[in-house]
């Protein structure tokens, strides 16, 4: 019996996952690398299962014997808190063996390289990888060179699929639907890989999305490589979204170098609530956060009740569960 | 006195409007032509070529490769290097000054044609510095590099920031007679960029590298050449714009050439995509419309020559993360295969270009000898199989590295023989025609246009 057909037979029988969707699309994917390369039935797979392991976050008992026996590696080799922490706890809800590993005092400051810290890890018997890199690809390089599942948890600007998927799950959870909706990303798009993961996962799902930001931060042909409008014009833009989706400044990134000053940011690229009194009446405010308070979003904003900022945080869970179960589960041939 | 006599082949060489059957005979104690006819006699005891369907040229030059020695030897050294040269057919090179320590003295230019000569293969003749340790700050010894042998002055792998620097350079090379070769490259717009600014690189997240970039320091140099009155050549052109800028600048009769490497016609950005650090060099890839002005640089002759920038690094280095990764692709052994594959054979290009750009307009840029057929002159051959058939395979290469862009590609046309001073090497369509072409597996996915 083909592997998928023994995971969709688990899944019908699971008590846990009591999904409501008929038979669901077969997932085949070892990793998960970045949403540009997945079908729309993929991400909505993933946000059906997602969906199903909420639930279990309500649960007084909040662990399921889905991946008993599995390890997973958490390889940052950038600074994360909600990320690296979101991950651990999904992996641990799901009962694997969790290790963390960071760039500060390992043997990554002895000049070993990405590969043999990877493959040295591997030997200790790991079935999964979550990195953060600040290379571009990195998750993909890893994904060739060893035999493990690859989780991307945000390769420099490039990508950061769970993160886009979590935001598209609160949208689909808030608004009911992503098709027809107008979702903008506002801010540092230049070097967000935020931006592009909700781009691509959006834009499959039949949403209009905008990019908006100083032309400094929004590179020239990101509309054309991405399938998406872009605007200079917060003003226009808060009139038309149905989603306001804000991105931090990333001073580390030496944003400060693209435009004159965060006073002047926030005045003209800030969402503030005199700004926000433009906006429909069911619009939502997210930011994946960490928020630079008064700059990008001012405190009000992020603490009123358009915020859906912590759910957010909450549905990343769930999302990170749903990812580590499908991408490990392909070669799991029984529970 | 030991003659070699190539016969039946078809003699081609653009510079002497040759196009047609005959023999050629080499004195090779002396390492020249003897004589070339129809029906030579060739004295008893005579070695004998038979070049029966194959195109003799004459030797074929790369003006732009990095041998690495000394310094970095783990990625090439001269031998390796001249090895790779016959083996790709080219029976001379002209390599770049940034080994370390760079070839900014007289002595390092010295070792450099002692090592090709240790070699024994290639003709090897080294660029020199143009600022003191290659940090564009002081003028190199000009002077005593040129006297030493150095062929031309450039600070590859960077640009000259300093627009006095870059005047003085031209001027005083004037006097010298050599010509200043230009890594055109605005640093601060390209910010350490590794890709080209267009689609990719925003879909990729990582910085852009626009051609502006290059466009500028092209620019400003043709305007610096015309102010001292001296000769530049730009290196590794890539940008639409640049080559625009060229063309005007000859026009209007500015002392500048250029040269355009294989990748930078056949590639596009697009190839980046999966991040494979072996599509990653300075110039980057860049757009259809740039590949399309620069096939009309070439043809037109905007563009004078070919040139590899055979860059080898070792597979550990390209096995990094894609930013991490040296930038640099080598060339050598695939220079002439993927061109006849994809220009000539496809009609893009003509085979008298072709071979002129490879040979004569080579060589004239550093007043290089050979280049040309001529009785007397150097026996320096690049002996073509224009119909072979074959695929790319790394693993055969005669040069250190693994760095090809073009690995797994199927070509038609390869070098057969390469003669450098009377001395025969077979070339990579013979050595692979020897042990057998792999079989070809699936369709290879060639990434061109």
């Amino acid at each position: 019996m083909p592997k998928g057909g023994n995971r969709i037979a688990r899944l019908r029988e699971s008590s846990i996952l009591n999904r409501q969707s008929s038979i669901p699309m077969p997932w085949t994917r070892k990793h998960l690398l970045d949403l540009e390369s997945l079908s729309k039935a993929e991400i909505v797979e993933l946000l059906d299962t997602a969906a199903s392991f909420k639930e279990v976050s309500g649960r007084s008992v909040k662990k399921v014997p889905a991946l008993r026996g599995r390890v997973v590696v958490n390889l940052f080799f950038e600074a994360s808190t909600r990320t690296s922490n979101s991950f651990a706890l999904a992996a641990k809800r799901l009962s694997a063996d969790t290790m963390s590993f960071s760039s500060s005092g390992s043997s990554v400051s002895k000049g070993e390289t990405l590969i043999d810290t990877a493959k040295n890890i591997e030997a200790m018997g790991v079935d999964a990888f979550v990195i953060r890199h600040s290379a571009p690809g990195a998750p993909h390089f890893l994904a060739r060179h060893t035999n493990c599942s690859v989780l991307n948890a945000g390769d420099g600007s490039h990508e950061h699929p769970t993160q886009g998927l979590l935001d598209i799950f609160t949208i689909r959870e808030k608004l009911g639907k992503v098709a027809g909706l107008t979702v903008s990303i506002l801010g540092d798009i230049r070097h967000s890989r935020v931006a592009r993961s909700n781009a691509h996962g959006l834009r499959k799902l039949g949403a209009r999305v905008i990019l908006a930001g100083p032309p400094t931060l929004v590179p020239p042909a990101i509309g054309a490589a991405l399938g998406v409008e872009v605007s200079h014009d917060i003003d226009a833009v808060v009139e038309q979204s149905d989603v306001l989706n804000c991105l931090r400044i990333q001073f580390e990134r030496k944003a400060g170098r693209f435009f004159p000053g965060v006073r002047e940011y926030a005045a003209i690229y800030g969402l503030t609530e005199e700004r926000m009194k433009r906006a429909k009446a069911a619009a939502i405010i997210m930011h994946p956060g960490p928020i630079n308070r008064g700059i990008e979003l001012t405190p009000e904003l992020a603490d009123g009740p358009r915020s859906v900022i912590l759910e957010q945080v909450s549905n990343g869970l769930a999302v990170r569960m749903a990812a580590l179960y499908l991408c490990l589960g392909v070669r799991i041939s029984q529970v | 006195m030991s003659i070699l006599t190539l016969t039946h082949g078809r003699l081609f060489d653009p510079s002497r409007r040759l196009d047609r059957q005959a023999d050629v005979l080499i004195d090779r104690a002396a390492g020249v032509i003897k004589a070339i006819g129809k029906n030579l006699k060739a004295p008893a005891g005579a070695e004998v070529l038979d070049c029966t369907d194959l195109l003799v040229c004459p030797g074929f030059l790369d003006i732009h490769v990095h041998f690495r020695e000394p310094g970095y030897t783990s990625k090439e050294t001269i031998a390796t290097g001249s090895a790779a040269a016959v083996h790709g057919g080219f029976t001379t090179v002209v390599t770049q000054p940034n080994t370390d320590p760079p070839l900014d003295n007289a002595s390092a230019i010295a070792y450099q044609y002692l090592q090709a000569q240790n070699a024994g293969m290639a003709r090897v003749y080294p660029m020199g510095c143009i600022t003191k340790g290659r940090a564009g700050e002081d003028l190199a010894e000009l002077g005593l590099l040129a006297r030493a042998g150095a062929v031309g002055f450039t600070d590859d792998g960077d640009c000259v920031r300093s627009s006095f620097l870059m005047r003085s350079a031209l001027e005083y090379a004037r006097s010298l007679g050599k010509v200043v070769v230009e890594h055109c490259e605005d640093h601060d717009l390209s910010n350490g960029a590794i890709l080209h600014e267009g689609r990719v690189s925003a879909a990729l997240g990582i910085n852009g590298y626009p051609s502006a970039a290059e466009e500028i320091v092209v620019a400003r140099d043709i305007r610096l050449a015309k102010l001292a009155n001296a000769r530049l050549h730009v290196q590794h052109i890539s940008a639409k714009g640049s080559v625009a800028l060229v063309r005007e600048a000859k026009r209007r009769g500015v002392k500048v050439s250029t040269e355009v490497a294989p990748h930078h016609l056949l590639l596009t950005a697009e190839c980046c995509r999966d991040f494979d650090a072996n599509f990653k060099m300075n110039p980057p890839l860049r757009e259809e419309s740039d590949l399309e002005a620069c096939l009309e640089g070439l043809a037109d002759g905007s563009i004078d020559c070919f040139a590899s920038d055979h860059a080898p690094h070792t597979t550990e280095e390209k096995s990094q993360e894609f930013i991490h990764a040296p930038n640099g692709v080598i060339g050598l052994e695939t220079n002439i295969g993927v061109l006849l594959t994809h220009l000539v054979h496809k009609q893009r290009l003509s085979l008298k270009r072709f071979v002129e750009a490879w040979t004569s307009a080579a060589a004239r840029i550093f007043d290089l000898p050979g280049g040309s057929l001529k009785v007397g002159g150097p026996a320096d051959l690049t002996i073509l199989d224009l119909d072979l058939r074959w695929q790319v395979d790394a693993a055969r290469f005669r040069s250190k590295a693994r760095n090809c862009p073009f690995a797994g590609w199927h070509l038609k046309g390869a070098p057969a023989y390469t003669i450098v001073g009377g001395r025969i090497f077979e070339a990579i369509g013979r050595t692979m025609r020897e042990t057998g072409a792999p079989k070809p597996k699936a369709k290879a996915k060639a990434r061109t246009r």
